[in-house]
């Protein structure tokens, strides 16, 4: 692709392009929730979307997610294929029953006969002192529960891609973007995350994991935010003369075991760098998809970069002590290394 | 019930103390913000509500309570704190992120907490219902003295939790009162467009017990109705609900474009800023003279300058701190 074929979007175009094509597509699209009429979503994610298709297909809500969400369970039950937002992911404590138990488990109760269409996106993540209750990624949750797919995009090009592909399935798809990448006016955005998107509709396959970036010595697996800081850290390691591997996981559900084990199998070293909560969660599954598969490619025992087990601090000094960024990755390597 | 000449005076140097504190907060969230303006930088990073034009709700209720009473305030809690008693020098620091503040920085301006004057808040919309309930709950079941009101948004009815929380005061007869503040927009969302009836306060109805509306942003009027309503608690005759059409003059957080706002909006709510209303009304009254009300507000800015200059002062936290708290020491 040449410099002046670039398309370059954030991740909050990339998305509001995706769901924009399906609509016009496929008149059951249609999306509902806070802020996302007018406002173009708190995270740009609808922008534009209002004013092509109306107030019917793009829907303000009240602010009463244990509806609009069981709602769109019923309708996507009913032959639409809804498209809503919880604002932030922190909020799913006020809806979590239409979310776990009916849109999640309905397919299974009918035996397949009632399928459950939907997209719930929602936003993820920290790093701006928002503190506990906007903050929180709680992919370990979503991802524990079964019945739902689970996406978290890196960048735009797979975000417009795994948007398309969640719309299209049959299955309920949790779709969680991080704030930090998205490009938001008043956020800053890691650059990464903006990149080219092509202008036509295009599906990413979901449950495949990407290797985003090719090395020999250690795989580092991430997703969302934690792959830029990944990437960053394979950079710094490269200087060292430390060959990164970085394995994207784009997908927790289904998870791509097949690519990080095919990954650590080369490497022989696994870092997992995860901002939600360390315990019970994605970064102790990534371990033990390696180790209950093949102990013996392991030249060290794998080390995990995650969000410690406390809630969110506001101040910045603690917030950020407590996040993963790419020190502590080349930090984990080293300490591999000690041991 | 008509306010006292002191209570007056108590509720405009409150209304003056929240409002010079939001202006003392909007100016220094901007530092580090600009050019590029980006959410987490700066003194004061993160979110913020601010409550301009809301003051007359926290000072109409919280003129009737006292410290031993509860309070649950949501993500927009300066003026129900500062009205409530919370210290204003550790709430700062708290905003601040500082080690001095009210929770060492844990928690940021969704999260004060203050035990001596029995506060609290949730960032999440409507969450504070339960927690409000429960306490009344305590007070009954423990014959201890005390009501508990929860402050939430008019966006907020429209969550289960305000017909669970409802119910329940309702049929335990709890000494509880929840005071809708109405300004009229949920984000970006105009209450017309979120909630079938204009009138939140007829939902009272559904748990029989009373329910009030007051209109026009009037600290008088709100302070007979929560009057009324809190005495009604205390004697032991259960909750009450009351609506009070206030105006949002700030945006939902700071940065916010308010591009959803009708034009005109924003100067005619200007015009009816609460506070120059009640200064002119406690002078025609004969309430309070010019120099009276010129010290209040010389006083209530030195007040918050001097919490600022605290919060400034004060160190950060330790990062360690961060692992801290999180089960009971």
């Amino acid at each position: 692709m040449s410099k002046t074929n670039e398309r370059r979007l954030t991740i909050a175009r990339a998305m509001a392009e995706a769901v924009q094509q399906e609509m016009q597509l496929d008149p059951s699209v249609f999306v509902m929730g806070e802020d996302i009429g007018a406002l173009g979503g708190v995270y740009g994610n609808t922008r534009g979307l209002l004013d092509e298709f109306g107030p019917q297909r793009i829907r303000d809500t009240p602010i009463s997610e244990t509806a609009f969400i069981g709602a769109a369970v019923g309708a996507a039950q009913d032959g639409m294929r809804p498209v809503v937002e919880l604002m932030f992911v922190d909020f799913f404590g006020v809806c979590f029953d239409a979310i776990y138990n009916l849109m999640a488990k309905n397919n299974y109760f009918s035996g397949g006969s009632f399928k459950v269409p939907m997209v719930l996106m929602t936003s993820t993540g920290g790093g701006y002192s928002d503190a506990g209750q906007h903050s929180q990624c709680v992919y370990g949750t979503f991802a524990h529960l079964p019945g739902m797919k689970v996406v978290a995009p890196s960048n735009a090009y797979d975000a417009k891609g795994l948007m398309t592909a969640a719309m299209r399935d049959d299955s309920p798809v949790v779709y969680m973007y991080h704030k930090g990448l998205q490009g938001m006016g008043w956020l800053g955005t890691e650059a990464g995350a903006t990149v080219h998107v092509p202008e036509e509709s295009y599906t990413l396959e979901i449950g495949k994991a990407k290797v985003v970036r090719p090395g020999k010595d250690v795989t580092i697996v991430s997703l969302g935010m934690g792959v830029h800081n990944a990437l960053k850290a394979a950079m710094r390691l490269e200087e060292q003369g430390v060959s990164a591997e970085v394995v994207d996981l784009v997908s927790l559900v289904p998870l791509d075991r097949d690519t990080i084990r095919a990954s650590v199998a080369k490497t022989g070293r696994l870092i997992v760098v995860d901002e939600d909560y360390m315990s019970y969660g994605v970064s102790g599954e990534i371990i033990a998809s390696v180790t209950e598969h093949d102990i013996s490619v392991l030249k060290a025992a794998p080390k995990r970069v995650a969000f410690p087990d406390v809630p969110i601090p506001f101040a910045r000094v603690m917030e950020q002590y407590c996040l993963p960024n790419p020190d502590k990755i080349v930090e984990a390597w080293s300490r591999m290394q000690a041991a | 019930m008509s306010p006292t000449r002191d209570e007056l005076h108590w509720m405009y140097r409150n209304m003056v103390t929240s409002r010079s504190f939001e202006e003392a907060i909007a100016k220094i969230y901007f530092e580090g913000k600009t050019p590029v303006f980006n959410m987490a930088n700066g003194p004061i990073p993160g979110e913020m509500h601010l409550s301009d034009g809301q003051e007359p709700v926290a000072v109409g209720v919280c003129a009737h309570l006292n410290r031993t009473d509860v309070v649950t305030a949501t993500h927009r809690p300066h003026h129900q704190a500062i009205a409530k008693g919370v210290d204003l020098d550790r709430m700062a620091a708290e905003i601040f992120g500082k080690s001095t503040g009210l929770s060492g920085g844990r928690g940021g301006h969704m999260h004060i907490f203050d035990p001596e004057v029995n506060f609290a808040c949730s960032g999440i919309i409507g969450q504070g219902l339960g927690p409000a309930v429960g306490a009344a709950l305590s007070r009954q079941m423990q014959d201890k003295p005390g009501v508990a009101v929860a402050f939430i948004g008019e966006g907020a009815v429209n969550q289960g939790a305000f017909h669970e929380a409802m119910n329940l005061a309702a049929v335990w007869k709890l000494p509880f009162i929840c005071v809708i503040e109405d300004n009229s927009w949920g984000i970006s969302v105009p209450k017309q467009s979120s909630t079938a009836i204009a009138n939140n306060a007829e939902r009272a109805a559904a748990y029989g017990i009373p329910g009030m509306r007051v209109e026009g942003n009037d600290p008088y009027a709100i302070y007979d109705a929560a009057g009324e309503a809190i005495a009604r608690a205390r004697a032991g005759e259960g909750p009450s609900l009351l609506e009070i059409e206030t105006y949002r003059l700030a945006g939902h957080f700071m940065g916010d474009a308010e591009g959803y706002r009708p034009k005109g909006e924003k100067d005619a709510l200007q015009e009816a800023d609460p506070i120059p209303r009640m200064r002119t009304r406690l002078l025609t009254d004969g309430v309070a003279s010019e120099s009276e009300l010129a010290a209040i507000e010389s006083e209530s800015l030195a007040r918050v300058e001097a919490a600022i200059r605290f919060a400034r002062d004060s160190e950060d936290p330790a990062p360690e701190d961060a692992l801290t708290c999180v089960f009971a020491a």
